[in-house]
């Protein structure tokens, strides 16, 4: 079953970009299917990670209802069939 | 370093006190608050996100000052901002072995006990003094709650923004943080539940989490405490039960994103919000400013926006940069992240700019000096009968003043 990974509303401008993509294959970690994401949407890429490859401060990711920030970043594992979710975090003051 | 221009307050005035990002002002005014006096800037230079006084009479007020190099400090004065303690008298601070430094303080709020002061921080922490500020206690409870971990700090930072204590038991405390949502304690903060059921985190993929909403603001009457309103990141909420429930009631406002929200100071009916675009537009919509009001408990809302800006206007007002004054009828302040102070005199039905170009504006704070129930305002009416008094006494002086001009003129 392919990983499914939700965009919001902001990045689905983008060439290529819709709510959801599909991933075929298996990934090892959350990393590995951000790499598979760049290749069918490049242009999320620079909005989702820094230069130096970290998630940007006010984007989170999840893998189904976990964010990754507690289980482990972008070494995150990344079961069959689960969803991917990238949202805009709160900010304000 | 800017001149300090002192501002006296008197008894029976209102003191209107403006953090800003970069100090506190004070203005003052009579019943009628129609003329301000203006006085700071206090801690040049320096952030202050909370302003608070220690009851409702401004005998201690306090302010939350973030120097910009050697980090954040309780201040306080016992004479009405006249002069004020420096830093070193600050003990709000996180005990050893909490693992955590003290950022920012958040909110300044009295206790239903005489003497008890509340100071909401960040990181998300809730601190106790029963000695009008000069110890403090972290409430542990909160500090240690397994949700802890998983608060996530928006652009604000991880703040406890709001603390509600119940107004006669002093058990009771209600909080909101940014993100966590409400959290609140029975039994005098040993143990925190959430309150968020039917508040929406619209940030996360669970659009309806046990906690983790992104909560902005809330307000309670004391007369009506299970009552409570909700500005949110994303939605508009009342709740019956001290909140173990949340109703949407977002029906007839432009936007129901926004920050401040303020409630009537003896009507528990009646609130006040600006709702802001949205999350990626955060001005006001359309380009007006508009505090909007519920005076049926959020059925339904109308515009207030005489004497404030209806074009070009992309204003922003955080979370506490609102307040009510005690006084009958109550006055209804707010802050500009653009520098402006807008007052109204009449419960919001028109507003008139008490200051421009001060730095963005973090929080105000409006505090009646004296007892609020034996100041008289005096009515639209009654000034107006004034006014023709002064003119009738100024023409009777002029004629009695007649016979001696015509004498002086006859020589």
């Amino acid at each position: 079953m392919p990983v499914r990974v939700r965009l919001p509303a902001i990045l689905r401008d983008l060439p290529g970009s819709r709510a959801t993509v599909e991933l075929e294959g298996r990934f090892d970690s959350v990393s590995d299917a951000l790499d598979a994401l760049w290749r069918q949407v490049p242009g999320v890429r620079d909005r989702v990670l820094t230069e130096t490859g970290e998630v940007r401060e006010h984007v989170q990711l999840f893998v189904g209802f976990e964010s990754i920030r507690f289980t482990g970043g972008l070494a995150t594992a990344v079961p069959e069939d689960s969803e991917i979710h990238i949202v805009p975090a709160v900010s304000g003051g | 370093m800017p001149t300090v221009r002192d501002l006296r307050v008197r008894q029976g005035q209102v003191l209107l006190m403006a953090g800003t990002s970069k100090g506190v002002f004070l203005f003052a005014a009579g019943p009628k608050r129609d003329k301000w006096e203006r006085g700071g800037p206090h801690f040049a230079g320096s952030p202050t996100y909370a302003v608070g006084h220690a009851n409702g009479t401004g005998e201690r007020l306090f302010a939350g000052v973030e120097n910009p190099f050697y980090g954040p400090a309780l201040r306080w004065s016992d004479d009405l901002g006249h002069t004020w303690t420096d830093e070193t008298q600050s003990t709000l601070k996180f005990p050893k072995g909490a693992g955590v430094s003290l950022k920012r303080i958040w909110q300044i709020v009295p206790g239903v006990e005489k003497g008890t002061i509340y100071a909401g921080v960040e990181p998300s922490a809730l601190f106790v003094s029963h000695d009008r500020g000069a110890s403090w206690e972290l409430v542990r409870g909160l500090f240690d709650h397994p949700h802890r971990e998983k608060w996530v700090p928006g652009n604000g930072g991880q703040c406890l923004h709001t603390v509600l204590p119940h107004p006669s038991d002093p058990r009771s405390i209600t909080v909101a943080m940014s993100t966590g949502g409400v959290y609140r304690t029975e039994d005098g903060g040993k143990s925190w539940r959430p309150s968020n059921r039917g508040v929406q985190a619209e940030f996360m993929p669970d659009k309806f989490p046990e906690f983790g909403q992104c909560v902005h603001k809330v307000v309670r009457h004391p007369s009506r405490p299970d009552t409570l309103f909700l500005q949110n990141h994303g939605g508009l909420y009342r709740s019956d039960d001290a909140g173990d429930s949340w109703q949407d009631i977002a029906k007839g406002v432009p936007s129901d994103f926004g920050f401040c929200m303020a409630i009537h100071p003896h009507d528990p009916d009646v609130v006040y919000i600006v709702p802001i675009e949205k999350s990626l537009f955060r001005c006001t919509p359309e380009g007006k400013l508009r505090v909007y009001r519920t005076r049926d408990g959020g059925k339904s809302w109308e515009a207030l926006s005489k004497g404030l800006p209806q074009k070009d206007a992309n204003e922003m007002v955080l979370r506490d940069a609102m307040s009510v004054d005690r006084l009958n009828p109550a006055g209804v302040y707010f802050g500009t992240r653009s520098g402006k102070v807008y007052g109204s005199a009449s419960g919001g039905n028109a507003w008139s700019l008490i200051a421009d170009g001060l730095p963005p504006v973090l929080c105000v704070r409006a505090v009646v000096i004296g007892d609020p129930a034996k100041i008289r305002v005096p009515s639209a009416r009654g000034a107006a009968r004034q006014g023709i008094a002064k003119l009738k006494a100024k023409a009777k002086t002029v004629a009695a003043k007649k016979p001696l001009r015509k004498a002086l003129r006859s020589r």
